[in-house]
């Protein structure tokens, strides 16, 4: 099973993203279970969020504290937060920044850095990045195919055939971008 | 109401998959009259609530049961306040346990979806004739995503048929609807309720056997699910989303080489008791997850297994655990810990999980 711990700021949508990442692993035939850490959210203030992908039916119900990957929407949290908490030693970590992030805390990890801001901004014209740092999950994991996500992408915009081209293309963008 | 079931209905009737009437009110007092109301009208009737909404309807849940009324409710477990909280315990639905209504525990999505479409056929029943309360555990079912089977709605109709009341309110045949029960008539009244509660047990046995057989899902015989249970020596007993978690840690276990199992509770109400004993007799200890406290008491889940066993010769040690009491989590670690802890103590012992 694979655990996946997102931070993100309140209005950032680290829960959509969540759950944008268990529906395409529910495309790629997989098992899937999405949930925010459950605290009264308000914009700004640091958020998590869960997402559990297997092949088998999935049984636990706690909240994840051991995570095999972390995604990081926003790089001033990781001021703010203990971001690599419980943290599996090499696994990676997965942050939206333009610039190249290398800090002590980092060091047992494997850090990829992508700027979905910048990609996000060109096509948008706004700092949306929860479904557009799924591309840099995708080609990081290789867990989950970039059709499943554009699957996904349909279903949760289902009726405004603009946003999901968008999406499309800032999910490949940052997948292509990303090592 | 609780936010994502009416979310959804809104969704399914306006993209024209759900024939239904929805009725916008007021408050969850409101909201169980309505469903009081066209229920009495012959048609079949659901709601969904929460914690200070199930409150707020508790003078009606009692109406609902004594007009003997198939309302069919969707309970999002939370926690009563104050202090203010709003996430899951089961403290709401323990609270209402004797309001005379079937009582349904489920750990999955999927298993809150099948119970439903077998509860309006357990609460339909004309043996039976009670409301039934699918409980179901806030957030930790009711806002996450997981994939869940929605049947076609043609083998859903072929299960589930139409709606047939015993009596209905009808101009054309009018009859009087929950009227004064004076002391002469109010106690057989209850007689019969308890008397439904009685043969109710039979029923929701055979729906989930022909549910089986429609739909190729189920969770034990509809009553009491056994996990690793046959052999083990300990066993861990619990209602809703931490049996989910129970099996992880019993499978984890089971490669030591203990002896553990679990009897999930999925019937609260009517309780079975005889169904109990038989999965628990051969048990040298139990523990009792309780997501409530019956206060001056213990956890009510607990002392009624108790009061189960009190006239058998041979019981296990039966332990009291309190535990995610408004949200707290409850972790892999909580429950193996449980399990070490009755495989040492000898005599019963009560432990809140902080």
């Amino acid at each position: 099973m694979l655990e996946i711990r997102i931070h993100g700021r309140g209005g950032q949508g680290a829960v959509t993203a969540a759950q944008i990442l268990a529906i395409s692993a529910f495309y790629d035939g997989k098992q899937s279970q999405a949930f925010p850490r459950f605290g009264v959210e308000r914009r700004g203030a640091p958020v998590e969020a869960f997402c559990r992908i297997d092949d088998k039916t999935i049984n636990v119900r706690s909240q994840v504290y051991a995570p095999d990957v972390v995604l990081i929407l926003e790089p001033s949290l990781i001021e703010a937060v203990d971001v690599t908490a419980g943290l599996k030693k090499g696994a990676p970590i997965i942050i939206n920044t333009g610039s190249n992030i290398t800090c002590a805390a980092f060091k047992d990890f494997k850090v990829h850095c992508v700027d979905a801001s910048k990609v996000a901004l060109e096509i948008f014209k706004a700092d949306i990045v929860n479904t557009t740092i799924l591309g840099a999950f995708a080609k990081v994991t290789g867990v989950i195919s970039l059709d499943a996500i554009n699957k996904a992408i349909e279903d949760r915009f289902t009726g405004k055939p603009q946003v999901i081209e968008m999406n499309k293309q800032a999910v490949k963008r940052v997948y292509d971008q990303v090592d | 109401m609780e936010t994502h079931i009416p979310e959804r209905i809104s969704d399914f009737v306006n993209n024209g998959e759900l024939d239904c009437e929805m009725i916008y009110v007021e408050s969850e007092h409101s909201a169980l009259s309505a469903a009081l109301g066209s229920s009495a009208a012959g048609v079949r009737s659901y709601t969904a609530t929460s914690s200070q909404g199930l409150a707020l309807m508790f003078e009606i849940l009692h109406i609902v049961s004594g007009m003997r009324l198939p309302v069919v409710m969707s309970v999002a477990n939370r926690a009563l306040s104050a202090p203010i909280n709003i996430w899951n315990d089961h403290q709401d639905s323990m609270s209402c346990r004797d309001a005379g209504w079937i009582q349904l525990y489920v750990e999955s999505a999927q298993e809150a979806v099948d119970t439903t479409i077998m509860s309006f056929k357990i609460a339909e029943d004309h043996s039976v004739m009670l409301p039934v309360m699918v409980c179901l555990d806030g957030f930790t079912l009711s806002h996450v995503f997981e994939p869940v089977d929605i049947p076609d709605q043609s083998v859903v109709d072929k299960f589930l048929p139409k709606f047939v009341p015993v009596f209905r309110l009808d101009t054309k045949n009018p009859k009087t609807f929950g009227p004064i029960g004076y002391p002469d008539v109010f106690m057989d009244f209850k007689k019969q309720q308890q008397d439904a509660f009685a043969v109710s047990a039979g029923v929701i046995k055979k729906v989930a056997s022909d549910f089986n057989k429609s739909f190729g899902r189920s969770y034990g015989d509809g009553i009491v699910e056994a996990y690793e249970l046959d052999d083990a020596k300990y066993v861990f007993v619990g209602l809703g989303t931490i049996c989910g978690t129970a099996r992880v840690v019993i499978d984890k276990l089971r490669k030591e080489g203990k002896k553990v199992g679990m009897m999930k509770l999925k019937c609260f109400r009517p309780f079975p008791d005889k169904a109990i004993v038989d999965a628990l007799k051969k048990a040298d200890a139990v523990a009792v997850f309780d997501r409530a406290v019956s206060f001056g008491q213990k956890g009510p889940v607990f002392s009624e297994i108790e009061s189960a066993f009190c006239d058998e010769s041979k019981k296990p040690v039966i332990h009291s655990f309190i535990a995610g009491l408004g949200g707290r989590d409850v972790k892999l670690d909580h429950i193996e810990l449980a399990f070490n802890r009755i495989i040492k103590e000898k005599s019963s012992i009560t432990e809140w999980l902080l």
